[in-house]
């Protein structure tokens, strides 16, 4: 570990210190980038990792057990009943697709602005889309109660008359939305790596490793030709995950705004949920990346300066989410809507007040303190932060979720919801899940876009 | 399995790759083709590489994928069994646009993709022609095929040479 990890700082001392444009600590040649990145791939993870996958591991496995007890027993194991029919599974869901779309973001939205920091953390970015898209799609999978059947969401000509679905459904539109998510996202991913696999593929020592890049590689041999195509292929994808990850929030905020329940009724909600979802994403690819930076050793790649532009982002859509919060108050005193006017007094006056606190306190005051480029560039209170905003866009959730269905217009439905053992720990295991699915990310492909970094290299080189 | 004798030069600073791509075309030579571990945009351009048409093909999925949508729903909705959900018309195209929406970014970037593995024909299990393994690495290979010109191959060689390659090297490959 000592031993690589001197040649790298002597490569940082060497290089005074760039500010603003460089995204790159030190000057890597070619393939100094190849060796770096390919390192967690060849050689043994370090202590760090393993207790890290054992934590992981093990919460998967708490995970796996409620769902087998949930689903051989069915929902009434949750805390659900007659009003509160959605909770914690649906704040999950929207958790976790919220928590995805700061993949796209960096990789297709930041791709077209021609951004040059999204280079280094964009794989990893994707791969936590991938793994969160998964995380969410679990969820509603498990809500079914017969999870068997769940292929009935889709159209398909079948014996039952045949009986279609209702393409007019949200819920529906959540089916193709997030399905459609996951498998662009999927292919974007898999593109991207293919130059990569070739680049391990020759230079694989074994021969077991070699037969698998070169199976996943595709052929793939850096023809100019190809690449101009590449590049190109690139830009649509792109192009195309642009309007589709908006319009994959957005469509899950519809399937609480088309509805008429106080709280969620509201014309707000598609723009306020995709700012809540960047937000939230971008939160999460900070927890992992200063994680990984540090236990992969690449804190020259993902720079601090890396951390210093996501806090950026972060602060932006935290704001646009605070601003969404003072709006929806705004309009319900100002509409004069006795019922919507309700829900939000019990918002903040509620047995669920406290859940309202946190998340307004992490989500709208905390990343202010982001103003203060000290804050942006301490490691440590980014770290702090990043948990904080998570812990508050989960709460977001489940305030929205659970204040607005359990006080809505008939007062002979009220009722309080408390979540069971049960969900608490399919909530571990989702994160398990997670966190086992991108530590196996980090050991088995690369997670920096070799080629898109030495072509960042490469640049600056030239511009030398 | 026929082989063909090339010329390889191997480069390791792009701008020198640049000029030496201009130069060696400028004398007539044909470049069969440049390898690079990262795509060098001004490459394009120096190779006389055109723009690829992979857009129409995006367009095409696209517009397939719109239309499939759409009937569909159109024909689950309205034509199959016409159902009465909550008095809302049986061709309620509003309510349908989000789904015809989804299904067009889905076949727009299928098609791409596919469009990208075909034609530049990428596929598993296929071997790839690796004309230098460092090419993947940190090296730009400039090939030229010895059948596309009438000059002795050393004399390729030495023109590579001079214009800037570290290396040169002529062999046969499988084509």
């Amino acid at each position: 570990m000592i031993a690589w990890r001197e040649p790298l700082l002597d490569r940082r001392r060497a290089a005074p210190a760039r500010r603003s444009t460089a995204w790159i600590d030190g000057q890597p040649t070619l393939k100094d980038v190849t060796d770096d990145v390919m390192r967690p791939l060849v050689t043994w993870p370090g202590a760090a990792w393993w207790w890290s996958f054992a934590a992981a591991a093990s919460a998967l496995a708490i995970g796996v057990a409620a769902v087998t007890y949930e689903i051989a027993t069915g929902i009434g194991t949750w805390g659900l009943n007659k009003t509160v029919g959605w909770a914690f599974d649906i704040t999950n869901f929207v958790f976790w697709v919220g928590i995805g779309h700061a993949g796209t973001l960096i990789s297709a939205i930041l791709l077209l602005l021609r951004q040059q920091w999204r280079t280094a953390i964009s794989r990893s970015a994707e791969a936590m889309t991938i793994f969160a898209v998964m995380c969410a799609a679990m969820f509603p999978l498990i809500h079914m109660g017969r999870p068997w059947l769940a292929f009935w969401v889709m159209p398909y000509p079948n014996s039952r008359g045949p009986l279609w679905v209702n393409f007019r459904s949200p819920l529906l539109w959540d089916v193709f939305a997030i399905n459609t998510y996951l498998t662009i996202s999927l292919v974007f991913w898999y593109v991207g790596m293919i130059p990569d696999f070739a680049t391990l593929r020759d230079r694989a020592t074994s021969p077991l490793r070699r037969a698998i890049y070169s199976i996943v590689s595709l052929g793939w041999n850096g023809s100019a030709q190809t690449w101009s195509r590449y590049e190109m292929a690139s830009t649509l994808l792109a192009g195309l995950a642009t309007p589709l990850v908006i319009s994959v929030h957005t469509i899950v905020s519809m399937d609480f705004a088309t509805s008429v329940l106080p709280g969620w009724h509201t014309t707000i909600f598609p723009p306020y949920f995709v700012a809540g979802a960047v937000f939230s994403g971008f939160a999460m690819v900070l927890t992992l990346l200063i994680i990984v930076r540090s236990v992969m050793q690449l804190e020259h790649y993902i720079t601090l300066r890396h951390l210093d532009a996501m806090a950026k982002i972060m602060l932006l859509t935290g704001s646009i989410v605070g601003l969404a919060y003072a709006t929806e108050f705004y309009s319900a005193w100002y509409g004069h809507n006795v019922y919507e006017r309700a829900v939000f007094a019990g918002r903040l006056t509620g047995p669920y007040a406290w859940g309202f606190f946190i998340m307004v306190g992490c989500n709208a005051c905390a990343p202010q303190l982001l103003w203060w480029s000290r804050i942006r560039q301490s490691v440590a209170a980014l770290f702090v932060l990043s948990i904080l905003v998570n812990v508050g866009m989960w709460f977001e959730r489940f305030i929205i979720i659970v204040t607005s269905l359990h006080h809505s217009f008939l007062p002979s439905t009220w009722t309080m919801y408390r979540p069971s053992v049960i969900e608490v720990a399919t909530l571990v295991g989702s994160f398990g899940l997670f966190f086992t699915c991108f530590l196996l990310f980090v050991r088995f492909l690369p997670m920096i876009a070799m080629w898109e970094v030495k072509a960042l290299a490469a640049r600056r080189e030239g511009a030398r | 399995m026929t082989k063909r004798d090339i010329v390889v030069g191997r480069f390791h600073e792009e701008p020198t790759l640049i000029e030496a791509v201009r130069a060696i075309r400028a004398c007539g030579l044909r470049i069969a083709d440049v390898y690079s571990p990262y795509p060098v945009h001004r490459l394009d351009d120096a190779l006389g590489i055109e723009r690829s048409r992979l857009p129409l093909v995006t367009l095409a999925g696209g517009a397939c994928g719109l239309v499939a949508g759409l009937a569909l729903e159109l024909y689950t909705s309205v034509v199959d069994w016409p159902m009465n959900v909550g008095g809302k018309p049986d061709a309620s195209l509003l309510a349908f646009v989000p789904i015809a929406f989804e299904l067009t970014i889905l076949g727009a970037g299928l098609a791409t993709a596919a469009g990208l593995l075909l034609r530049s024909r990428l596929a598993p299990f296929r071997a790839a022609t690796v004309i230098d393994r460092a090419a993947t690495d940190d090296t730009f290979a400039v090939v030229v095929n010895c059948r596309d010109t009438a000059l002795d191959r050393r004399l390729v060689e030495q023109m590579m040479l001079n214009y800037g390659a570290a290396t040169v090297e002529s062999r046969a490959v499988l084509r």
